[in-house]
């Protein structure tokens, strides 16, 4: 008995700790990519990003998990994305009531969750397959471990664009700011150049 | 002819000047995916270009006569990913019904594409511009799709020559492709004065 509780747990924790490097979201299996790279000119609505995405993410693998015996294997995407899309007009809804100067800034990205890869991708891999409380704290994970990468990806940006981070100065007075940083190129190189540091980091851990 | 020229305009800026890729970064996931070779990337830039055509013009029509009038916007996402859903199942079977070649050309790309942010991605963007007029629907979501196959062969003609290259072994894959298609973007940023 006792050995079975703690296999338990060790399963619950290899769960909850999977999204944060062992499976990040973006910079180990690379999908979800267009947040990261469209909400991260600054740390707020990046924030707000991730925040709204570990909501979906919960709720949906929440009520996905309690309908895993019911699915029929045809239906089951469909099943998926309409779940998502509820859970995504309801934080829609929410921001736009009590955020709307957020909700503005971010615009169409906040509907664009539904076709976030990653939504679905937990509910097909795990959420589909597994117990509750395995898939709410796998989804917790991955949640957390989606916006520590937004956040990174855009304090870099900011701190390069402005000079701030959270209208906090950090960069000395004679700073002049990387303007680049702010517009898509600086997206795609920032995003760029962490993934090939994530992957030299994992190599040199596994050699 | 003022219409006509409203048109060109719109055309080219959908596909040259707010390219969805480079300017918005929707349809990031097939863009990394699916830019290794030049065939199957012009073969998916051909399949969502179909997509978006037919639901951005669907979904503004439901939009249009059945939600606004009735006061339904609040399941507009939900409606958006059935119609989407449904288009690409209707054009799956069309597909390969009539142009069996064509349907193995496109192999896998078909069914990926429901959940491809470019389609939602015009949905939306059409209904925030607040277009009210159906052949300028048809024009953009066309238009849009045009874009995403325009991008996406340019990356795939980019990475057959960028096999040759010795790229560190870190950077190798999606990294050194992130890097690519950022330097592409600045140089689409050139367009940018050329509509008003």
């Amino acid at each position: 008995m006792a050995q079975s509780s703690e296999l338990q747990t060790g399963l619950y924790r290899r769960a909850l700790l999977a999204g944060l490097w062992q499976q990040n979201p973006t910079f180990r299996l690379l999908i979800g990519m267009c947040p990261p790279l469209a909400v991260t000119t600054a740390v707020k609505p990046a924030l707000t990003m991730g925040v709204s995405v570990i909501f979906v993410l919960v709720c949906s693998s929440f009520v996905t998990s309690l309908m895993r015996n019911l699915l029929k294997p045809h239906l089951r995407i469909i099943m998926f994305t309409l779940t998502i899309a509820t859970f995504v007009t309801i934080c829609d809804l929410y921001l736009k009531a009590y955020f709307p100067r957020m909700s503005e800034l971010l615009g169409a990205y906040v509907p664009l969750i539904i076709v976030n890869c990653l939504i679905i991708f937990r509910a097909e891999a795990c959420a589909s397959k597994s117990g509750l409380i395995v898939s709410i704290l796998d989804a917790i994970g991955m949640g957390l471990g989606f916006t520590v990468a937004l956040c990174i990806l855009a304090g870099i940006r900011e701190l390069l664009a402005t000079g701030c981070i959270f209208d906090l100065r950090i960069m000395p007075r004679g700073f002049v700011p990387w303007l680049a940083m702010q517009m898509p190129v600086g997206a795609f190189v920032t995003l760029g150049i962490l993934l090939g540091l994530a992957s030299a980091l994992t190599k040199k851990k596994e050699s | 002819m003022d219409r006509f020229y409203v048109l060109l305009m719109g055309f080219l800026s959908v596909v040259l000047v707010n390219n969805f890729v480079f300017t918005k970064f929707l349809g990031t996931c097939p863009y990394l995916g699916v830019s290794r070779r030049i065939d199957s990337a012009f073969g998916m830039g051909l399949a969502v270009t179909f997509v978006t055509a037919l639901s951005g013009t669907l979904t503004w029509l439901v939009d249009y006569y059945i939600l606004a009038p009735l006061g339904l916007e609040i399941t507009r996402y939900i409606c958006y990913i059935v119609i989407i859903a449904g288009a690409v199942q209707l054009v799956e079977m069309y597909v390969r019904k009539f142009f069996p070649s064509l349907y193995d050309a496109f192999g896998i790309f078909l069914p990926l594409i429901s959940t491809n942010c470019v389609i939602l991605g015009v949905c939306l963007f059409i209904n925030i511009w607040g277009t009210d007029n159906l052949l300028e629907v048809v024009v953009l979501s066309t238009g849009t799709g045009i874009g995403f196959a325009v991008a996406i062969c340019i990356m795939a003609g980019i990475r057959e020559e960028l096999i040759l290259a010795d790229v560190p072994v870190s950077f190798q894959g999606a990294p050194i492709t992130l890097i690519t298609a950022g330097i592409l973007a600045l140089a689409f940023m050139g367009f940018a004065g050329m509509i008003k």
